[in-house]
């Protein structure tokens, strides 16, 4: 298949491209932009290792056409630091055991951040519920419950001392 | 003793922060300049033979590099050294749908894709076998040629007299247990890449260097040298970050070696990924196993006998299996105390995808059984389950009835601590309709004592480097896959050294660059690496205490090291702690104080206290080179009693776990909820209990998936679920509370007492489960996993109607449904013959049917 010029916006940087119209998200993110932290954990749709923002959105990369992601703004795993260190879910994974062998961690990050953008103080059923598209083998989810709570802590405790 | 600085405290992976960002690197995510892509073609028949491949069309096709088949490496190979029947790819048959036939290294991923299809295979169709009890009837026409009845292996082993055990017995309980096929789906898919460097000298194809999601990459190193005929030390295996194993990566799979060939014949670098579905068919999940099982007791509940009859369905390779089906021998009887034991095990060959080790190897089905049956002995003789099993403990130290040495034993306060937590007394038998609880006990080794290759070598070796900078790098063969390995090696050399966690650098799982260690498999990783990890680090400590020794004018043995400083034991409690926390701090904060520690080396006179760098610099200026190493073998007293089959189960140290849990059962639905388990596990000593607890919930939740959901499901040798969606392991959506509760035993010979964590609580997560829904709606579940269809036939047979039986009872020659549990179609042949007791054919007797 003939190949595209397209402009992506990705972590807040424009890229051009030229791409498959059939090419998917993920592998143009993978491959074209080295940015491999979204993974390839299934084919269908069914794991969330792959889950990226699109304007805030979280949604499967596998399952994206890249050219239609054009004027978008897509955010991946390795955007969300803030100001060059760990954003507060990112440390609080690494504290609570949240990730293990962290093979579907970038999604999760990708979820979970969405989840604290719309809901600051979601409650545990809420962070179940947003969880639910993401599967871990190893966790056990247990883990990452804590790991977010005390990421909203620390989010609290920040906003407090501004 | 228990005053220390990093052990036993909650830290972050090592590596946690490269996971979060996306930054660390999997095999996948790596790329070489000139890189193709290969795809494999496989078999779509269970059981065949080649009779030709033509490969003309697809090499023609413009991007295609090479197409490589089984005559370009038809050397075979297996992980074990009795079990070499796999090729690569098929040189002669096929043994199931999925078998490998010849592999395409092209351009791209759709370039390959299109080759496969151009590739021409004729087969001739054999009969095959889908269940194992209907295969080791077989006459002719055998999955592997030397494996008459396609039995892989068979065990007969009798400990004690277990003819008077029974005959001692006051009453005895018998049945048939099914626990059907699961597989690890981990969410990192296999992936290998594999790149030759040219020779400098002819130009030639030269070293090769193989990136791989692998356990095991000894095993690997020494199987790609098997099979491509190099040397060892030809060939280098890296192992990146692994996106979990539970066993699935703990052999050589396949395309590790289809990569390796493939980038031979196309001149070039080629990485191979597996689809998800691949990842189904590579399998090598946990078998299908039936366990008819027999167990005598007195009137007050102490065992006399057990027998076993153990058949699991192996697939069509051997694989781990000959130690699958002795460690569900060998970890049957070693719990509790029982005096008589008969075990009867066949691994069987069925032309399904091959099984191998997942979690819990060997035990998990059999522990299944047991404990099950236990509860159903409780139940007839009027004991409370946590009480029969209290009544039957072992008294340690002691060696069971099968050989294998018990020195620490946590089960009596596992025990204890979940009945207490679950206020199990208090709430037993008073809850709601529907709902109940259930206990089960489990364990697991802490690796094997002896090696799959037998030889003298070391299980496991460590090197430390101490730059003059007093940056610590520890180089170990110990393969990180998701279970902290890197951390807790940090962790052990930390402690011992007295320094700073973020001084210590991990190098792992690199062949050229690791001392050789066996692999992350059977729970041997913070046993033996931790023990060659804290030997290494001592050596070192020495060579720094003499040095430091000299300066402060004391005997080394009076040197104590700890929080990056060094001290005079005599002096520790008068010198206020911080004085040289300055250069420490600054280290700390990636900033190396070349400066004040040049400065501070000038300063004359003896010292009471020098900062940890001071007294590595000494230590160069006095050795030279500060290195040091330590390995790990062991002891001869824990390998066993010497019997055929007695090298599979013994073991160092075993863990122990109990657990409880709460479930309530839908009787219009027959789902199965599970509110909340209890899982309590001896661990010896929780090195980091983040990691611990973090290791017994994802061991609880993988056993969850099997007792409520996860089964492969099979048609005609087809995998009717090869997919995450359809396989269905748990996601959060099905997250029940999982108390964990760390015991502590300390056991004498592990690295600071600590033993396994990551494996023995999976086994009674299962049977606490059935335990909990015969406490909740009085069926006995005796077939995993325990789906609403199941719970649904059970409750209607109990309430005197008509059992309708799902999953079996089909006609198997004619088919009409689609989940057909074992698979019990023999194809192009007559139906089967299934045992009496098999579930299935008792239901379809029931209903009229049947044979």
């Amino acid at each position: 298949m003939k190949k595209e010029i397209v402009e992506l916006r990705v972590n807040g940087r424009t890229h051009e491209l030229a791409i498959e119209p059939n090419a998917l998200l993920l592998d143009v993110l993978r491959r074209d932009l080295g940015l491999t932290g979204s993974k390839r954990g299934c084919d269908d749709s069914s794991c969330g290792a792959c889950t990226v923002q699109i304007d805030g959105v979280p949604m499967l990369a596998c399952t994206l056409l890249a050219v239609s992601c054009q004027g978008a703004e897509i955010t991946t795993a390795e955007g969300i630091a803030e100001h060059g260190s760990l954003a507060a879910i990112q440390k609080a994974y690494g504290d609570w055991g949240g990730a293990q062998c962290g093979f579907c961690t970038p999604g999760f990050m990708m979820t979970v951040s969405a989840l604290l953008a719309n809901n600051a103080d979601p409650t545990h059923e809420e962070i179940r519920e947003a969880l639910s598209g993401n599967l871990c083998r190893c966790t056990g989810y247990e883990q990452m419950y804590q790991a977010i709570k005390a990421a909203i802590r620390a989010e609290k405790k920040g906003m407090a001392a501004k | 003793m228990s005053d220390f600085s990093i052990i036993g405290k909650p830290v972050a992976m090592v590596d946690s922060a490269a996971k979060a960002t996306g930054s660390g690197k999997y095999t996948d995510d790596l790329t070489l300049p000139g890189m193709l892509c290969g795809k494999i073609l496989h078999s779509p028949h269970p059981h065949a033979r080649i009779k030709s491949i033509d490969t003309s069309r697809a090499l023609a096709l413009d991007g295609v590099v090479a197409v490589v088949r089984g005559k370009d490496a038809p050397i075979t190979y297996g992980i074990l050294p009795i079990g070499h029947d796999e090729h690569a790819l098929a040189v002669d048959k096929v043994r199931y749908v999925g078998d490998n036939i010849a592999c395409v290294a092209a351009v791209s991923e759709g370039i390959a894709e299109r080759a496969l299809e151009l590739i021409d295979v004729e087969y001739e169709l054999l009969p095959a076998w889908f269940d194992p009890e209907e295969s080791m009837k077989a006459e002719e026409e055998f999955i592997h040629a030397q494996r008459p009845r396609n039995i892989e292996k068979e065990y007969h082993h009798s400990f004690g007299d277990p003819d008077a055990g029974f005959a001692e017995a006051d009453h005895v309980a018998e049945a048939r247990y099914v626990a059907n096929e699961v597989t690890h789906a981990a969410m990192e898919p296999h992936s290998t890449l594999a790149a030759f460097d040219l020779d400098p000298h002819t130009g030639k194809l030269g070293r090769l260097t193989v990136w791989s999601s692998t356990q095991v990459p000894y095993y690997l190193q020494h199987k790609l040298s098997l099979v491509l005929e190099l040397p060892m030390s030809q060939i280098r295996v890296i192992k990146p970050l692994v996106g979990g194993g539970f066993g699935g990566k703990s052999e050589v799979v396949p395309l590790e070696i289809i990569a390796a060939i493939a980038a031979r014949a196309a001149n070039a670098p080629v990485k191979i990924t597996y689809t998800r579905e691949e990842v189904f068919w590579a399998h090598r999940g946990r078998p299908r196993t039936i366990v008819d099982l027999k167990t005598g007791v007195t009137k007050e509940g102490r065992i006399t006998a057990v027998r076993a009859r153990v058949v699991q369905d192996g697939g069509a390779y051997c694989s781990y299996g000959p130690v699958t089906i002795l460690y569900s021998g060998a970890l049957l009887g070693a719990l509790y105390d029982i005096p008589n034991v008969q075990y009867d095990g066949y691994r069987v060959l069925t032309n399904k995808p091959a099984c191998g080790a997942m979690r819990g190897h060997g035990t998990v089905n059999v522990r299944f059984a047991f404990e099950s049956q236990l509860d159903e002995i409780a139940a007839e003789l009027g004991i409370d389950p946590a009480e029969i099993r209290r009544r039957n403990l072992l008294t340690p130290p002691c060696v069971t009835v099968n050989g294998l040495r018990v020195l620490s034993y946590g089960l009596p306060e596992c025990i204890d601590k979940v009945v207490e937590r679950s206020w199990w007394r208090e709430r037993r038998g008073k809850m709601r309709r529907a709902r109940g609880i259930g206990i089960a006990c489990s364990h697991y080794v802490s690796g094997a004592a002896n090696s799959i290759i037998r030889s003298d070598m070391p299980h496991s070796t460590v090197n430390i480097k101490i730059d003059r900078d007093g940056g610590v790098i520890v180089y170990t063969g110990a393969s990180e896959i998701g279970q902290g390995s890197d951390t807790m090696t940090a962790q052990m050399v930390a402690e011992v050294l007295g320094c700073s966690l973020s001084r210590v650098k991990v190098i792992a799982a690199d062949t050229d660059l690791t001392p050789i260690d066996l692999g992350s498999y059977s729970s041997r990783v913070t046993f033996m690496a931790g023990n060659a990890a804290l030997r290494a680090a001592e050596a070192v400590k020495n060579l720094i205490a003499e040095a430091a020794a000299r300066k402060m004018v004391c005997a080394a043995e009076d040197v104590v090291m700890r929080d990056d400083a060094v001290t005079k034991r005599l002096d520790e409690a008068a010198v206020p702690r911080g004085s040289a926390d300055a250069v420490a701090r600054g280290r700390v904060e990636g900033q190396i104080l070349r400066g004040s520690v040049l400065q501070k080396r000038k300063e004359e006179g003896p010292k009471d206290r020098m900062s940890f760098e001071e007294a590595v610099v000494a230590a160069i200026d006095v050795h030279g080179a500060l290195t040091g190493t330590g390995a790990y073998s062991p002891p001869k007293e824990a390998r066993g009693a010497g019997f055929k089959g007695s090298g599979v189960g013994p073991s160092p140290a075993y863990s122990y776990s109990a657990q409880v849990a709460e479930v309530s059962v839908d009787e219009e639905t027959g789902e199965v909820t599970v509110h909340k388990i209890w899982a309590a596990h001896d661990c010896g000593r929780a090195l980091n209990p983040v990691a611990v607890e973090g290791q017994v919930i994802g061991s609880v939740w993988m056993g969850l998936g099997q007792a409520l959901q996860e089964e492969v499901v099979w048609k005609d040798g087809l995998i009717m679920n090869s997919g995450l969606l359809e396989y269905r392991s748990p996601s959060s959506a099905e997250s029940p509370e999982i108390e964990t509760i760390i015991v502590e035993s300390i056991d004498p010979e592990g690295p600071f007492g600590a033993k396994e964590a990551g494996e023995g609580s999976l086994a009674a997560t299962i049977p606490a489960i059935a335990n909990a829904i015969y406490n909740a709606v009085g069926i006995r579940l005796r077939e995993a996993p325990f789906t609403p269809e199941r719970v649904l036939s059970a409750l209607r047979a109990k309430n005197g109607a008509k059992k309708v039986e799902m999953t079996g009872g089909v006609d198997p020659t004619k088919p009409k449904r689609l989940r057909e549990h074992g698979g019990s179609l023999v194809h192009k042949g007559k139906g089967a013959i299934r045992h009496p007791l098999d579930p299935s054919r008792v239901a379809a007797h029931d209903a009229g049917g049947g044979e």
